[in-house]
């Protein structure tokens, strides 16, 4: 029988690569769909009309949003090379740990870019110094955790590869807030994505990727 | 065979904390309740959560797991019988996904609508009637949402019932009414009448007394 698996993703987005990624790690081929967010397609809309968001997976013509619900579909669909633990206190942990990089990074993305953008240096120094305290405790759970950080990348891993946003942006904008001397362990994870014949499918190229940030967080820092 | 010996940290007033009580009921399951005093974090559960230092936490056999519905994926894969998720991997996704929308979009948009006054409140009243609607998309004629008995997202939807305690303890008109939201209307009677979710409601009186302490203040400055 022939499945139809359709991805809605946008390039630049952590959230859209992770479901790239899920799908690469179990072979499962897909048909990638990129949207414009600024002129969202029907079929987008219609397929995600709660929160009109990418990415969406659509699998023989149903839809799934959020990317971690996404990805829990992707494994228990595709049984083979699984991302999430078969015992139920390690995928409680990984469900856990997913979660909880998720809610920081909605926590660390502002302070990052606030960072980069204020032009005054008090507001600079706040923006890194909020940054770093949540970067912190991700890199404090990767250093002790056994659930994070292990040598196969599972869901976690996945859902932290977002950490690259952070690394890009701040290579772009000069501006250092995850340095290798304060953040060995994310450092070191970072590079294993890097090397990951996997996920290095899933990053986005680099130069359209500084070319986007200098864009974006250019126009932010010229509006203050 | 050894002991199960499965420990819940929570408090009495929490929604997140009462649906692991509906969890850990639906299946049968022998539990310790110990009761927190979150103005005075007991040193066992800030050792079995340090990362969010928050209830609810159930400790099976000595260890920990936090998040109330990562909580109850794992007392539903741990005790099988009398499954609270789907079967189907797509079900599951849905009653996941919407799970996800009632604790990210539907919980801040109730506590906005306690708090708000005027002409913003009325505005977060429409949004979180059009939310309700989406749910009610969800549930269509089923008797809940788990279909003839409760399952992840009633449990999950439990917190509905929070909303509807503060809207009366507020003398608010309640949004979620029969005219305006039938279908779910109609199931929240259901779930109200429901024998587990009864026993892990807290004691109306003191519901009241709470929400008109904790939300009455805004009240009293209109």
């Amino acid at each position: 029988m022939a499945e139809e698996v359709k991805l809605f993703g946008k390039w630049i987005s952590p959230f859209s690569r992770r479901i790239e990624v899920a799908l690469k790690l179990k072979g499962v081929e897909y048909e990638y769909i990129e949207e414009d967010l600024f002129n969202k397609s029907p079929a987008l809309l219609n397929y995600n009309p709660v929160h009109k968001k990418i990415p969406v997976l659509v699998h023989n013509g149903k839809p799934i949003a959020e990317s971690l619900v996404i990805m829990e579909y992707i494994d228990e669909t595709w049984k083979h090379n699984p991302i999430l633990p078969i015992d139920p206190f390690e995928k409680a942990m990984a469900r856990f740990w997913a979660k909880f990089i998720d809610d920081k990074f909605w926590a660390i993305w502002p302070a990052v870019k606030k960072a980069m953008t204020s032009s005054g240096e008090k507001e600079r120094e706040e923006g890194i110094e909020e940054a770093q305290l949540h970067l912190n405790t991700l890199e404090t759970q990767l250093k002790e955790k056994k659930f994070f950080g292990g040598e196969r990348l599972g869901f976690v891993e996945i859902s932290a590869s977002l950490i690259i946003w952070i690394v890009v942006s701040q290579e772009v904008m000069g501006v250092e807030i995850l340095t290798q001397e304060k953040f060995p362990a994310l450092h070191k994870l970072t590079q294993k994505f890097v090397d990951d014949d996997v996920f290095k499918q899933c990053v986005p190229p680099w130069e359209p990727m500084v070319a986007y940030f200098k864009a974006q967080l250019g126009v932010l820092a010229a509006s203050k | 065979m050894a002991e199960e010996e499965v420990k819940l940290f929570g408090t009495w007033a929490s929604p997140v904390s009462r649906r692991i009580e509906v969890a850990l009921k639906l299946k049968g399951v022998q539990y310790e309740y110990i009761e927190e005093d979150l103005t005075n974090k007991s040193p066992a559960l800030l050792n079995y959560n340090p990362v969010n230092k928050q209830i609810p936490v159930l400790v099976h056999n000595g260890k920990p797991v936090a998040e109330s519905l990562v909580i109850i994926e794992y007392i539903d894969e741990t005790w099988k019988h009398n499954p609270i998720l789907p079967a189907d991997p797509y079900e599951r996704a849905m009653a996941r996904f919407w799970a996800k929308y009632i604790d990210e979009k539907f919980w801040p948009a109730a506590m906005k609508i306690v708090v708000a006054k005027g002409e913003e409140q009325k505005g977060e009243i429409d949004e979180i009637q059009q939310q309700m609607k989406n749910l009610e998309g969800e549930l269509k004629e089923k008797k809940f949402f788990g279909g003839e008995s409760l399952g992840f997202l009633d449990i999950a939807a439990n917190i509905i019932i929070w909303l509807v305690v503060a809207q009366e303890a507020l003398g608010m008109d309640q949004i979620l009414n029969e005219e305006k939201l039938p279908v779910l209307y109609g199931w929240l009677q259901r779930l109200l009448d429901d024998a587990v979710i009864k026993e892990c409601v807290p004691p109306k009186d003191r519901h009241l007394d709470l929400c008109k302490v904790k939300f009455g203040s805004s009240i009293a400055s209109k």
